[in-house]
């Protein structure tokens, strides 16, 4: 029997295990290959993706305990026709060198923009808040000061 | 002819035109490079270079990734070689292509071919309208021909892609999930497997019964030789749980203990396989002469500066995907370093004629070095040969990265120095203490140091660790001074302790040598009363080195004291090095506090300043720079590979930690441009630096001196207390 799982607006049917770590399922059984495998005991970030609107971690995240929840990954934010705000301040910005960590980065970004938006308030976002909550996500090619320069460049043009 | 183009060795070795460039049938260009992009944007400068060149627009330009199966071969991706070799090369070659398609075109539109022009592959006379394209001329269809060295490259006065910004061409693929990194790579029916490796290098595995891991769902099987142990199934969860079960019904016997990382700084200078005076930057087999302090001497000062053994820290771990077909033939998708090297490597290990093994580069997670990457494609190999027929994708788990990658070795300096009365160096002594920094496999020796060689029941030897007697090898890199100094004294000292499999880390001995010379110079500075830059500058000759400095302090602008809170002191280091004392050259100032309570060191702003020669991308030679010292600092502040004589203790990001983003500082990078220099590789240029800033940084602010990294906060309270 298949597991019902709503991934970038889609509705997909599963033949996993539930205990199957939600990242595997994305990448092998969907093709999503954005989200990476990093170390998969949540302590890299590299295969960040939203759950109902929150940045989480898609390593141990059994695939049965999804049901009826939304998930995006990187591919659902944008495309190369209609990107998201954050995927053309990277662009811009040049923001990676490797990129590895580059997409659970822009998902946590994302994530970080979005609870923005919502603040009636509104409000700039400063270098320290974004790397506060980038705390979580480990880049190993020193191309941190570029990604905080990208989602700050994100939150300006999407912002104002 | 530039000079830097008939040296190009690169182009010595693949001399025709169709190795480097192709004119597609339609729109675009392909270039190939033997050089692989690791993360450091080398394709995207090449584009650059090639479409300067041709005079295309740099998106008409693919790049072809690197492919032991043709050419060009340029062996390995190290020692920030690319642009110096790999460029050159292309820019000959793109230089020779235009000028063989405007010669063509001028036939065509019976011209004069010197008054003809080149607009994004069209070419034309001034005000004609009669043109024709590079790929009406040659579409689709090779040159034949040897790389001619007639064709000039442009002067730097004529460039107009080669000195701006580029936009990294991959990124954008990368950016919306598309292209895959080796750990993504997918073929109908894959297979996935995963190792489970013997604690250490010594250990054997003595019994296993495959029975339980091969009886859960989706198993394929067991794969075993010698003490090579791994399991095959057809998703990969089913592998990953499988790896455990097997684990759990498998023994392993240590045989040699690990010996302990307590202790291991002192080992390292007891036992040694040889010690190599260097003359003239090159180690030689003269006796090692005494240290001495001359007798003008005002002051002499003696310290030892070390380093532990340190992750590359590839935040993927280590993947491949392989094929055994039933011809023999072995497909191999790969993030090494050196296609060319690792085909041969593999094919003598399995026991294939090297033709029969193919190594095609995939893009993976910055590897910063001779990383698991090489080992993890042999792992790869060994369970394809055991399913012939189907691609096997392997992925180590992050404790098999975090326990089995090819460490950066430990180093210890030990250094002596005197100034005069008149406030100049006068001595100088170096000895420097390290096991290998050459870990890769030798094809040519039959040797191979990957892991599954020699855990193979059949293994091939590992090489045996030999000093590298030419200059700015591994241990020695960086140790002889571009100082200006009487008769330095430096010793190269390959020791024989080595617990650990060691081998490249980015810049090899650069760090440990250029932090205990620049530290150093600080602490002679402090003893003398004098200013560590004004010392600097008397002995730098060079004016490009004199250059780098003062534009770094300048940059810097005045120094702010100490700041208001006493209980944080803040303070500012500064070092410089030229990498290989040839490559690019850095100097380096940040500015730290130090926290009182706590006892860590954060990093409050860090400022490069860099003479890379011609710049190609200011962008990606910024980003390069910069990185270097972001992951310089990570090392410095928090680093250290550890391990007692059951193994490594250090197995994931929680017990070896690396700096993150709020513990990042701003760093503001000035670069030099010299165009009508020889560029520079630069990704290596600021590692060195780093350490010594950051620990004279400290002395600036607590007055304490930090001669070990890593600056952990119980470092710095043993400092502060005098424990």
């Amino acid at each position: 029997m298949g597991i019902a799982l709503e991934v970038n607006g889609r509705s997909h049917e599963i033949e996993a295990s539930p205990d199957t770590p939600l990242l595997h399922v994305l990448r092998d059984e969907l093709g999503l290959i954005a989200a990476k495998l990093g170390c998969s005991l949540e302590q890299c970030g590299a295969c960040t993706v939203l759950v109902d609107g929150q940045a989480q971690f898609a390593c141990r995240l059994p695939v049965g305990e999804l049901l009826g929840r939304s998930i995006v990954t990187l591919e659902g934010l944008g495309t190369p026709d209609a990107p998201h705000a954050l995927q053309r301040a990277f662009l811009a910005e040049n923001a990676a060198q490797c990129g590895y960590c580059m997409a659970g980065i822009v998902v946590r970004a994302a994530a970080l923009l979005a609870r923005r938006s919502e603040n009636p308030r509104g409000g700039e976002l400063d270098d320290q808040e974004i790397r506060v909550a980038l705390r979580d996500h480990l880049c190993r090619c020193g191309a941190h000061n570029r990604m905080v320069r990208a989602i700050r460049r994100a939150a300006q043009e999407s912002g104002s | 002819m530039s000079d830097a183009t008939s040296t190009s060795p690169s182009l010595q070795q693949n001399t025709r035109l169709d190795d480097w460039i192709r004119i597609d049938s339609a729109d675009t260009i392909t270039v190939r490079t033997g050089k692989v992009e690791l993360g450091q944007g080398i394709t995207t400068a090449i584009a650059s270079i090639a479409a300067e060149e041709l005079d295309v627009s740099p998106a008409r330009i693919r790049i072809e990734a690197a492919d032991s199966a043709r050419p060009p071969n340029e062996w390995v991706t190290v020692g920030s070689m690319s642009i110096e070799h790999s460029g050159s090369a292309v820019r000959q070659a793109a230089a020779d292509a235009r000028r063989r398609l405007v010669l063509k075109a001028a036939e065509q539109l019976n011209a004069d071919p010197a008054r003809l022009m080149v607009e994004d592959g069209v070419v034309r006379a001034p005000g004609q309208t009669a043109a024709v394209s590079y790929w009406a001329l040659q579409g689709g269809r090779p040159f034949e021909v040897d790389v001619s060295p007639e064709a000039a490259p442009k002067s730097f006065r004529e460039h107009r892609v080669v000195g701006r910004r580029a936009q990294r061409i991959d990124l954008r693929s990368k950016l919306f999930g598309i292209a895959p990194f080796v750990q993504d790579l997918r073929f109908a029916e894959m297979l996935h497997a995963r190792v489970v490796r013997p604690p250490t290098r010594a250990a054997r595995l003595v019994e296993c019964d495959p029975r339980p891991a091969e009886a859960m769902p989706g198993v394929m099987k067991v794969v075993r030789d010698g003490s090579f142990l791994a399991v095959i199934a057809e998703r990969e969860h089913q592998a990953v749980q499988a790896a455990e079960r097997l684990r759990t019904h498998s023994r392993f016997e240590r045989r040699q203990p690990l010996g302990d990382c307590n202790g291991l700084h002192q080992r390292l200078a007891e036992d040694l396989q040889g010690s190599y005076p260097l003359i003239d930057g090159v180690p030689s087999e003269q006796p090692v002469p005494a240290v001495e302090a001359p007798d003008d001497a005002e002051h002499t000062v003696s310290a030892t500066y070390t380093r532990p053994y340190l992750m590359h820290g590839s935040i993927g771990p280590s993947a491949a995907v392989a094929r055994a077909d039933a011809d023999g033939a072995i497909t191999i998708w790969s993030s090494t370093q050196g296609p060319a090297v690792l085909a041969p490597s593999i094919a003598l290990i399995v026991g294939v004629p090297a033709e029969q093994v193919r190594v095609i580069h995939v893009e993976g997670p910055g590897c910063y070095g001779h990383n698991g990457s090489d080992d993890a494609a042999l792992d790869a190999v060994l369970c394809a040969r055991a399913a012939p027929g189907r691609h096997v994708r392997l992925i180590w788990s992050r404790q098999d990265e975090h326990a089995h990658e090819p460490y950066g070795p430990a180093m210890r300096v030990d250094m002596q120095a005197s100034v005069d009365g008149q406030g100049r160096v006068i001595a100088w002594s170096h000895d420097v203490y390290s096991s290998t920094h050459m870990g890769r496999s030798l094809p040519s020796r039959k040797r191979s140091a990957l892991l599954a060689a020699q855990e193979k029941a059949q293994p091939l030897p590992a090489p045996s660790p030999r000093p590298f007697l030419r200059p700015q090898a591994g241990i020695h890199r960086n140790a002889d001074p571009y100082y200006d100094f009487p008769a330095p004294r430096v010793v190269k000292h390959l020791s024989n302790e080595a617990p650990l499999r060691t081998s490249s880390l980015r810049s090899l001995g650069a760090y440990g040598n250029v932090f205990a010379a620049e530290s150093m110079l600080d602490e002679l500075a402090a003893a003398a009363g004098i200013d560590p830059v004004a010392l600097r500058l008397r002995h730098l000759r060079d004016p490009r080195a004199r250059a780098v400095l003062e534009a770094c302090v300048e940059r810097a602008g005045p120094p702010q004291g100490r700041g208001e809170d006493s209980r944080r002191p803040r303070g500012r280091g500064l070092a410089f090095s030229r990498y290989e004392n040839y490559k690019c050259y850095a100097a380096l100032l940040v500015e730290v506090e130090v926290d009182l309570a706590s006892h860590a060191v954060r990093l409050l702003r860090a400022v490069i300043a860099a003479d890379a020669g011609q710049i190609i991308d200011p962008d990606g030679l910024e980003n390069q720079l910069e990185g270097g010292f972001i992951q310089a600092a990570s090392w410095t502040l928090k680093e250290q590979v550890g391990f007692d004589a059951e193994g490594i203790t250090t197995l994931d990001w929680e017990q070896y930690p690396i700096l993150r983003f709020d513990e990042v500082p701003p760093v503001d990078v000035v670069l030099l441009d010299r165009p009508d220099q020889p560029s520079l590789g630069a990704g290596e240029a600021t590692t060195g630096p780093t350490p010594a800033a950051i620990a004279n940084g400290v002395f600036d602010a607590a007055g304490i001196r930090l001669r070990d990294t890593p600056f952990t906060p119980a470092r710095v309270r043993a400092a502060l207390f005098g424990e």
